[in-house]
C-alpha cells in the first residue's frame, strides 16, 4: 500500500508538470498580449511593463522562470488586480469556494446515498420511480439554470433568503442547494445500481437465511457492500462542483476562486487564469489521491491483497 | 418415525417477461428426524425452488401459489415474516450453491459465522464470537482463532465452503438444507464436504435435505432419495430402491449419466437425450414423454399419479399400471445393476 | 396414490419419440439480438416518450427555416421585451398582458404593435422572436453536440480498438495517455481551447471532443479486451483474417450497445457544456443564438421577465432529461439482466 501511494504521488507531480507546461505553451499560443488592446501605452511604456513581467526573455527562458517559480510555490502574478501575486489572490478567496463546494458534495453525496437506497430497496415501487426521476432531475438541470431560478424564487420574490450577499451561513443555502443537485442525482443514481446489485447476490441471500430482519440485512451488509464503490465516484463530482461554482459563484456574487476564473477569462488576466488553471488541477488530483487511498483503506478486497489487480 | 417438515402439494409461479413460469407444480414430500434426504434432478428441474419454498427466501417475483410447509405440524405459509425470521438460521438453516459469492466480502468471517447467534440468542458479542471460533475449528478451519479476522478473499473454496457451512450449523439447526453444496469444489473437495457433513450430522443430530444433480453424491450420504423433473417429484425411495430397483425412466438416465468407478469399461456417460419441457405453459401430460424412449399414449393425455413400488417406494410413471406393457430398462442399466452390486459397500 | 385408475389397454402403446420435433417448436420464439432489444426498448414506456420528444426536438431543429416564424437575427427596437403571447387567446401569461408598476398592461398596445402582431414565447431586449431564436439555438446547441459526439466517436473508438487488441506495452503506454488526460479536469482543458481559439462553432466542438473522447476510449478498451478472447474472434484470427476486417466484421458490431449507450451520455454533456460556456461569455458569439447565450441574456433580464429564460431552461432541461433517460433505457434494453430481477 505505501508503496503504490508513493507511486501515485509521483505520478501527481507528474502530472501537475504536464498540465503547467501545456498551459503555459498553450498562454503563449495566445495572439496578442493584455496590453495590446490599452492604446494608451506608448511603445516605451510598453516596453518597460513588458521587461516587468518578464515577457521581453525568450519563451523557453520565460517557461523555465514559470516552472521555477511554480516549484517555489510561485503562481505568477495578476495583471490586473493591483499586480498581486495569483497565490494571494487564492489565498483570499479560497474559503467561500471551498466552504459551498464542501456544503454541496456532502449534501449531495448523503442525500444521493439515502436517496439511492431508497430506491433500491423499494425497487420497482413508487418510491423507486419518484426517488429516479428527483435524481434524473438533478443530474439534467445545469447548476447555473438551477441558481438562478432558486435566487428568483426563494430570494427575490418569496424572499427567504439574502439575495446576493456574502456573510454568515444563510447565505451559502441556495449557492449550496444550486451546486448540490448533480453530485445528488449522480450519487443517487449510482447508489441504486449498485445496492440493487448487491441485494440480488448470493450474500444477501445467506445474510437473510441467517435469520436477518430485511432491515438488518439492509444495515448490516447491502449498505457497506454498495456504500464502497460509491467512493469512486467522489472524484468526478469534485471536479462537477467545481465547474458549477465558477458560474453559480458568480450568480450569487461569492468572493471566491469560480468568481475570479471567470473574472479573469473575460478580462484577459493570462497569469491569473494560469495561476488558478494549476490551483484547480492540483485540487482535484489531490481529490483523486484520497479517494483511491480512501477506497483502498475501506474495501478488504484491496487493502489485504489478492483481490486486486495492481 | 417422527415426520419433521412436510411439504404437501407445493406450486410455485414465476412472473416474467415473458409470462408466468410454472416452476414447481405440485411437489410432497417429508423429512424424518435425523435422517439425511437427497433431492436428485437435472438442472432447472425446481431443486433449488423447492428448498428455497420452506423458508420462503424466493425470489421478488416469485409467489407459492398452492400448498402447505409443516414443520412439526405448522404451516410455515401462514406465519409472518418475523415469525420465519426466528426460525431461519436457527430452527432450520441453509448451505448455498456457490461458496466463492455466499460470503459477505466485506465482513470478516468471525462476525459472519456468529452473527446468527447474535441475531437468535441473548449472547455476548464475545461469547457468540467464541462459539464463532470452535465452529469454525470443527467444520475444519485451520488455526481457526488466527483467521477469525480475515476476509472472504483470504481463503480458498473448499474453506469457503467449510465457513458456510460453519454459519448454517453455529446454532444448531434441527433441519440443514444443503443446495448443492459441492457442485462448485473439485472432486478430493467435494469429497471432504460431504464427510465433514455427516460427521457434523451424527455430532449434532441435524435432518439434512442435501440437493444435487449428481447420484454419485447421493448414495454417499442420503437415507432417502427424491428425484425431480421439470418441477414435480417423479420417484422417492430409500438408497437402495432408487439405485437397484428404480422405476421411472428418467431415473434410469440419470443413474445412466452417472459415472462409475469402474475403469475397465472405458467411461461413456449416457446423458438423457433432449431438453426439459418450457414451464411457460407445461405439457398436459407427463412432463418427460417427448424425452421418453419408453412413452405411451397416455403419457401424452394425463399425468402419471404416484404408483406404490414398495413400502416406501413410489413412482410417477404409467409404466406401473397393470395395462402397462412390461418393459425392461435399457442394457446400459441394466450392466450398471450388476456393477453397483458388485461394488456393493458404495451404496448404504 | 392408492386406487390405480382404470383406463384401456390401448392407451399404453409405446409411442417412442415420434413427436420430439412438435415439442422443440414450441416456447418463446427466437429473435435476434437487435430485434430483441428494439422489442424491449418500445415496451419502455419512458424511453418511448423521451425518443418521441428527441425526435420532435430534431425535425424541429432540421425544419427550423421552415417552422420558425420570424427571423431570429432580425431586431426590431420598438418590439423589445414583449410578453408572450399566442393569437387573440386570454390566456393568463400567454396573452401579452405585463406587470407594470402593479397593473397588468397590454404591452403590444404600448409598443404600438400593428394589429395581429403576437410572440408566442415574446421578445428579448432587443425585439428580435424568441420563440425563433430557441428553435435555432437548439439547433444550434445539438449541431455543437452531434458534432462533438461524432469527433468523439472517431477518435475514441479507434483509440480504443488498438489499445485494447494490440495489449502489451501499446496498450500501457495509450493507457498512460489517457489517465493524464482524464487527470486533468475537462473544463479546464475546455476553457483553455475557448480561450486560445476563437469563440465560435469550431472551437467548442473541438474543445469537447479533446477531452471527451478519453471515456469512450476506456469503455471500448475494456470491451475490447474482453471480446479478443471469444472463440470466434480467436477463430478469425487464427484464419489469418486481416485486423481491419476482424475490427469492422467482429468487432464494432459486438461494441455497438456500449457505443450506442456512451454516445446517448455524451451528447447532454456536450450540450450542457456548450450551454456553460456561453452562459459564462466564451461561447457561441452574439448575435447567434444557443440555448446557453439564450439562457445568459434571459437570466440578466430574469428578475423582471422571468419569461426569457423559463422557455429556453426548459428546453435545455427537456433535452437533458430525455437523452439521459433513453440512455437509461437502451442500457436496459442492451442488458435486461441489469434491469430484471
Ligand atoms: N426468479 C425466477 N424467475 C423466473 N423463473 C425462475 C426464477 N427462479 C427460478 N426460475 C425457474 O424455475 C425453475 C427451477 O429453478 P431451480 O433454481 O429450482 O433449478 P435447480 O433444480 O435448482 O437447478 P440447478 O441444478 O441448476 O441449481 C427453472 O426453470 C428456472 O428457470
Ligand atoms: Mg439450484
Amino acid at each position: 500500500m505505501a508503496k503504490y501511494i508513493l507511486k501515485r504521488i509521483l505520478y501527481l507531480f507528474l502530472t501537475l508538470f504536464i498540465i503547467a507546461t501545456i498551459t503555459f505553451f498553450m498562454m503563449k499560443m495566445l495572439p496578442g498580449t493584455p496590453f495590446s488592446n490599452q492604446n494608451r501605452m506608448s511603445a516605451e511604456q510598453l516596453k518597460i511593463v513588458k521587461a516587468q513581467y518578464g515577457l521581453d526573455q525568450s519563451v523557453f527562458v520565460q517557461y523555465i522562470r514559470y516552472i521555477g517559480g511554480l516549484l517555489q510555490g510561485n503562481l505568477g502574478t495578476s495583471f490586473q488586480f493591483n499586480n498581486e501575486p495569483v497565490t494571494a489572490l487564492i489565498g483570499q478567496r479560497l474559503a467561500p469556494s471551498m466552504q459551498i463546494g464542501a456544503q454541496a458534495m456532502v449534501v449531495g453525496t448523503i442525500g444521493g446515498i439515502l436517496l439511492g437506497a431508497l430506491a433500491a430497496i423499494r425497487k420497482n415501487t413508487w418510491v423507486d420511480t419518484l426517488a429516479t426521476f428527483i435524481s434524473i432531475l438533478g443530474l439534467s438541470i445545469p447548476s447555473f439554470v438551477l441558481a438562478v431560478l432558486l435566487q428568483f424564487y426563494l430570494a427575490y420574490k418569496w424572499k427567504i433568503y439574502p439575495v446576493a450577499l456574502w456573510d454568515n451561513f444563510q447565505s451559502s443555502i441556495l449557492p449550496t442547494l444550486a451546486l448540490s443537485a448533480l453530485p445528488l442525482g449522480t450519487v443517487a443514481r449510482f447508489m441504486r445500481t449498485e445496492m440493487v446489485d448487491v441485494m440480488s447476490s448470493d450474500y444477501i441471500e445467506l445474510a437473510k437465511s441467517k435469520g436477518n430482519s430485511s432491515w438488518g440485512v439492509v444495515a448490516k451488509h447491502a449498505l457497506r457492500n454498495s456504500l464502497i464503490p460509491v467512493v469512486t465516484i467522489i472524484g468526478p463530482m469534485a471536479v462537477s462542483v467545481m465547474t458549477g461554482s465558477m458560474v453559480v459563484e458568480n450568480i450569487f456574487s461569492i468572493p471566491g476562486i469560480g468568481e475570479q476564473f471567470v473574472k479573469s477569462i473575460t478580462t484577459n488576466d493570462y497569469p491569473t487564469i494560469m495561476g488558478l488553471t494549476i490551483f484547480y488541477s492540483f485540487l482535484l488530483i489531490i481529490v483523486y489521491l484520497i479517494v483511491d487511498i480512501l477506497y483502498g483503506l475501506i474495501d478488504p478486497r484491496i487493502r489485504l491483497g489478492n483481490g486486486g489487480k495492481e | 418415525m417422527d415426520k419433521i417438515l412436510e411439504v404437501k402439494d407445493l406450486h410455485v409461479d414465476f412472473d416474467t417477461y415473458n409470462g408466468v413460469v410454472h416452476a414447481i407444480r405440485g411437489v410432497s414430500f417429508h423429512l424424518n428426524a435425523g435422517e439425511t434426504l437427497a433431492i436428485v434432478g437435472e438442472s432447472g428441474s425446481g431443486k433449488s425452488i423447492t428448498v428455497r419454498s420452506i423458508l420462503q427466501l424466493l425470489a421478488k417475483n416469485g409467489t407459492i401459489s398452492k400448498g402447505e410447509v409443516l414443520y412439526h405440524g405448522d404451516d410455515l405459509l401462514q406465519k409472518s415474516d418475523k415469525e420465519m425470521d426466528k426460525l431461519r438460521g436457527n430452527k432450520i438453516s441453509m448451505i448455498f450453491q456457490d461458496p466463492m459469492t455466499s460470503l459477505d466480502p466485506t465482513m470478516t468471517i468471525g462476525k459472519q459465522v456468529a452473527e446468527p447467534l447474535l441475531i437468535h440468542n441473548n449472547v455476548s458479542k464475545k461469547d457468540a464470537l467464541k462459539r464463532a471460533e470452535e465452529v469454525l475449528r470443527l467444520v475444519g478451519i485451520p488455526n481457526p482463532q488466527a483467521r477469525m479476522n480475515d476476509y472472504p478473499h483470504q481463503f480458498s473454496g473448499g474453506q469457503r465452503q467449510r465457513i458456510v457451512i460453519a454459519i448454517a450449523i453455529v446454532d444448531y439447526p434441527e433441519i440443514l438444507i444443503a443446495d448443492e453444496p459441492t457442485t462448485a469444489l473439485d472432486v478430493t473437495v467435494q469429497a471432504q464436504i460431504i464427510d465433514l457433513l455427516k460427521e457434523l450430522q451424527q455430532k449434532i443430530g441435524t435432518s439434512i435435505i442435501f440437493i444435487t444433480h449428481d447420484l454419485g453424491v447421493v448414495a454417499g450420504i442420503a437415507d432417502r432419495v427424491a428425484v425431480m423433473y421439470a418441477g414435480r417429484l417423479v420417484e422417492f425411495g430409500s438408497v437402495n430402491d432408487i439405485f437397484y430397483n428404480p422405476q421411472h425412466p428418467y431415473t434410469w438416465g440419470l443413474l445412466d449419466s452417472m459415472p462409475t468407478l469402474d475403469t475397465n469399461e472405458s467411461d461413456r456417460l449416457n446423458s438423457i437425450p433432449g431438453t426439459p419441457p418450457n414451464l411457460l405453459n407445461p405439457p398436459k401430460g407427463d412432463a418427460f414423454a417427448p424425452r421418453n424412449a419408453y412413452a405411451m399414449e397416455i403419457d401424452e393425455e394425463q399425468q402419471p399419479p404416484f404408483f406404490k413400488v414398495s413400502k416406501h417406494h413410489y413412482a410417477a410413471t404409467w409404466l406401473l399400471h397393470p395395462n402397462a406393457p412390461k418393459v425392461t430398462p435399457p442394457a446400459s442399466i441394466l450392466n450398471r445393476f450388476e456393477k453397483f452390486k458388485k461394488l456393493g459397500g458404495n451404496v448404504k | 396414490m392408492e386406487q390405480i385408475p382404470q383406463i384401456p389397454k390401448e392407451k399404453f402403446r409405446l409411442i417412442h419419440d415420434e413427436n420430439n420435433k412438435d415439442q422443440e417448436k414450441i416456447g418463446t420464439p427466437s429473435l435476434t439480438y437487435m430485434q430483441d432489444v428494439r422489442r424491449r426498448l418500445f415496451k419502455d414506456k419512458v424511453a418511448v416518450v423521451c425518443l418521441a420528444l428527441i425526435s420532435i426536438i430534431v425535425v424541429i431543429s432540421i425544419l427550423a427555416p421552415i417552422i420558425a416564424p420570424h427571423n431570429p437575427n432580425a431586431q426590431q427596437v420598438t418590439m423589445s421585451n414583449l410578453p408572450p403571447k399566442l393569437g387573440n387567446l386570454n390566456i393568463p401569461g400567454m396573452n401579452g398582458y405585463q406587470n407594470m408598476g402593479g397593473h397588468m398592461v397590454d404591452a403590444y398596445k404600448q409598443a404600438d404593435a400593428p394589429k395581429g402582431t403576437f410572440y408566442i414565447l415574446g421578445t428579448d431586449y432587443l425585439g428580435r422572436d424568441l420563440l425563433s431564436r430557441i428553435i435555432y439555438g437548439t439547433r444550434l446547441s445539438l449541431v455543437v453536440a452531434v458534432l462533438a459526439t461524432l469527433v468523439d466517436l472517431l477518435i475514441g473508438v479507434p483509440y480504443g480498438i488498438v489499445s485494447g487488441w494490440k495489449g502489451g506495452k501499446t496498450d500501457t503506454f495509450m493507457q498512460r495517455i489517457v489517465e493524464i488526460v482524464s487527470s486533468i479536469p475537462n473544463l479546464i482543458v475546455v476553457i483553455l481551447m475557448m480561450i486560445i481559439l476563437k469563440p465560435g462553432l469550431t472551437s467548442i466542438v473541438i474543445a469537447i471532443a479533446i477531452t471527451g473522447w478519453v471515456t469512450m476510449a476506456r469503455l471500448v478498451r475494456a470491451q475490447t479486451f474482453q471480446l479478443k478472447e471469444q472463440e470466434y474472434i480467436l477463430a478469425a484470427r487464427t484464419l489469418g483474417e486481416p485486423s481491419m476486417k476482424i475490427a469492422t466484421k467482429h468487432l464494432i458490431p459486438n461494441l455497438s450497445s456500449t457505443i450506442i449507450i456512451q454516445t446517448m451520455f455524451t451528447i447532454p454533456n456536450a450540450i450542457f457544456f456548450e450551454a456553460f460556456l456561453s452562459f459564462i461569455g466564451i461561447g457561441i458569439p452574439a448575435p447567434n443564438a444557443s440555448l446557453g447565450t439564450l439562457l445568459s441574456d434571459g437570466q440578466k433580464a430574469f428578475r423582471f421577465l422571468p419569461y426569457q429564460m423559463w422557455a429556453p431552461a426548459i428546453i435545455l432541461s427537456v433535452i437533458m432529461i430525455a437523452t439521459n433517460l433513453l440512455g437509461d433505457g437502451l442500457r436496459d434494453a442492451f442488458d435486461p439482466q441489469s434491469s430484471e430481477n
